[in-house]
């Protein structure tokens, strides 16, 4: 087919994703896109034109050039929800990590019914850990660490994605994005396969980890929140570990959350039952392996029990 | 994509019999999904799909249910608004009048089932406005815009105060004091509008207007707004509203109503467009009684034709250059409207300048 060999040259992608729970269709004219997806997201499909035995697609998503003269000037690269150009333009070398945020914008912002959270979210079993990130607390690299070094499942290292009628936390396994200082720590566990590092971007350099492929394998199996922890990173600190109330985990988790007030009582509940089942912490520490320590001693209590 | 000719058409032909969708495939799903939420009605499908117990396949039902979990969100957001605008501006002892969704939503009429909306529209005695922006600010709302020309511009021009954001639940509050600017052709006299209000159960100071001055406002609202992003959700509000409340003695007082505020031929228009282009019912004798009030003048078929192409953009995936047209022609078409040629010129001649230097596209996307 022609078509299909033009668009292998000049790199033309237009694909129809399943990555649980959504089904997202990319298209996009970026080699640096197309790359991106052939490396984490399993290749290039055989065809990839739609046809009626095509699945619904919830989030239709184009990575376009800049408009007008800034598709050749300085070019830069858009993203698109259906029509809407919910973002300022980036530079077009950033074309794939603008992929991988804008995804998480449609997640955290289109009603389906979920309640999301700004949370790295891993597994052992169906019991799963929360980590919510508040900004440069090592959210990232704990959880890389524990995917990778630890034998964690990973469900999200972004999205704590919670399904309110069942209370279960949909994984939604994709790429690690892994900043700055963290890239050299990720970079040696053994099983880590890093793509291109972006630098100048608005986060520093960021790079992509792939996710571990028995995590993307149970990507439709749920898990069940057991623990929450709020991790806090500060260089060369002293390890320590408290367990605090779910009110207070309460407050902390919403504040993390992108549509708990727009789902309003159902949102309320969802985080309610949500941390019934779990035992939150506060933990800081100053080395990653003391990190690992700490979550090893908060859920192996599990056994102790 | 599909067998779906115009997207618009399909989605039209969806919402008024919901049974078409019964057998629909995945794609033409995603077709329909993406068009209601264009336009801005996708609370509205999955109503009226609940309200005869069509229930669409898994994936795209959790679109539909979030979007009426989000509708109820919204009613509760906007009886909270409510009871704080009662506490925020019960001392003054004037009339607070809810408009469109907050009216329809405070009133429980039919039309707000499924609605969804972003701003609170208010109106209140011109005279009063000082004292209401007052009372608001110290109440936590505080005014949107910063820049000094678009505050002048909304002062000396406009119906209303510069939108107000409320710091703590970033709500927006419009505040009007007539329903069209104060340049505009039209000059309807909003102190009818005040008078001849209902009252709320529990809100003493908060009222909504009578469904008559309801359905002539979302007409005009439709009528002179210079961009249709929710067009058709407008329709189908002016739809409701006469399926709600059309018996004979209602369009007695819509025509009535009409004449008195000055507001005959953009009423006789909107009403043309919805039956036209949503099928509302409306009987012929009630066109005819129009063009009587009108000094008998039909409505312009080249505004029907332009309201139809332009409510095509954006709900189709791909417009046509007709449509995009017809959207450039309704925007020139509203400030023509809205303010006379020597001040329209000025106003677009100082948009267009501070849209050169700060990189803008013409016509902003939505969220």
């Amino acid at each position: 087919m022609p078509y299909r060999q033009l668009a292998q040259v000049i790199r033309l992608i237009d694909i129809v994703l399943r990555l649980a729970p959504v089904t997202v269709r990319v298209r996009s004219p970026f080699r640096s896109v197309a790359r991106h997806i052939e490396r984490f997201y399993g290749g290039l499909p055989a065809d990839s034109a739609l046809n009626r035995d095509d699945p619904f697609v919830d989030f239709d998503i184009r990575l376009v050039g800049g408009a007008n003269w800034r598709r050749w000037f300085r070019p830069q690269a858009r993203f698109l929800l259906d029509e809407s150009d919910p973002f300022l333009p980036l530079p077009a070398s950033q074309a794939a990590p603008l992929f991988e945020w804008g995804l998480n914008w449609c997640f955290a912002t289109r009603p389906l019914g979920y309640l999301v959270m700004h949370a790295a979210v891993v597994a052992q079993g169906g019991d799963a850990l929360i980590l919510p990130g508040f900004p440069g607390a090592g959210k990232s690299t704990l959880c890389a660490s524990l995917t990778f070094a630890e034998g964690w499942r990973l469900l999200s290292d972004e999205l704590a994605i919670l399904e309110p009628e069942t209370g279960e936390l949909q994984p939604n396994p994709r790429p690690i994005s892994v900043k700055n200082e963290s890239l050299r720590i990720v970079s040696a566990f053994p099983g880590a396969t890093l793509g291109p590092a972006y630098s100048d971007t608005r986060k520093g350099t960021v790079a992509h980890v792939a996710p571990p492929a028995a995590s993307v394998d149970a990507a439709e199996q749920t898990a069940r929140c057991r623990w929450v922890v709020f991790p806090r990173f500060t260089a060369d600190a002293p390890t320590t570990c408290e367990e605090i109330t779910r009110a207070e985990a309460f407050t902390r988790i919403a504040e993390q959350s992108f549509n708990r007030d727009r789902m309003g009582e159902a949102g309320f509940h969802a985080i309610c039952a949500m941390l019934d089942g779990a035992r939150c912490f506060e933990i800081g520490y100053g080395s990653t392996a003391d990190g690992l320590g700490l979550i090893r001693d908060i859920t192996s209590e599990r056994t102790a029990q | 994509m599909n067998d779906v000719r115009s997207q618009s058409a399909h989605l039209i032909r969806s919402l008024n019999d919901p049974s078409r969708t019964d057998g629909l495939t995945p794609p033409g799903w995603t077709a329909l999904i993406r068009a209601a939420r264009a336009a801005n009605v996708l609370g509205l499908l999955a109503e009226r799909l609940r309200a005869v117990g069509l229930v669409a396949p898994a994936a795209p039902q959790r679109h539909l249910d979030a979007a009426l979990q989000l509708g109820q969100r919204q009613i509760r957001s906007v009886r909270w608004e409510a009871h704080a605008l009662q506490r925020a501006l019960d001392p003054l002892r004037i009339p607070v009048v809810l408009l469109k969704g907050a009216a329809y939503a405070m009133a429980g009429h039919a039309v707000s089932r499924g609605r969804l909306f972003g701003d609170i529209d208010i109106l209140v005695p011109r005279s009063a406005i000082g004292d209401v922006e007052l009372r608001l600010m110290v109440a936590g709302w505080a005014s949107a815009k910063s820049d000094a020309y678009d505050q002048r511009y909304y002062r000396r021009w406009m119906h209303e105060l510069p939108p107000m954001v409320n710091v703590r639940r970033g709500t927006v509050l419009d505040v009007h004091h007539t329903i069209l600017p104060l340049t505009s052709r039209h000059t309807p006299d909003a102190a009818r509008i005040l008078r001849e209000t209902e009252a709320l159960p529990g809100l003493p100071g908060i009222r909504v207007p009578r469904p008559t001055h309801l359905l002539i406002h979302s007409i005009v609202h439709l009528l002179h707004e210079g961009e249709l992003h929710n067009g058709l959700r407008d329709l189908f509000d002016i739809d409701g509203l006469i399926r709600a409340f059309g018996d004979d003695a209602f369009w007695m007082k819509v025509v009535e109503a009409s004449r008195e505020l000055d507001l005959a031929r953009p009423v006789h228009s909107g009403l043309r467009l919805a039956h036209r282009v949503i099928g509302t019912p409306v009987p012929p004798e009630v066109f005819a009684r129009f063009e009587n009030a009108d000094a008998g003048r039909r409505t312009s078929p080249g505004l029907q034709l332009l309201y139809r192409q332009a409510l095509q953009r954006g709900v189709e995936e791909k417009t046509g250059l007709l449509p995009e047209l017809a959207a450039f022609g309704i925007y020139v078409r509203a400030h023509w409207l809205r303010m006379p040629p020597h001040l329209l010129l000025r106003h677009l001649a100082y948009k267009a300048m501070m849209r050169l230097k700060n990189d803008e596209p013409a016509l902003a996307g939505r969220a």
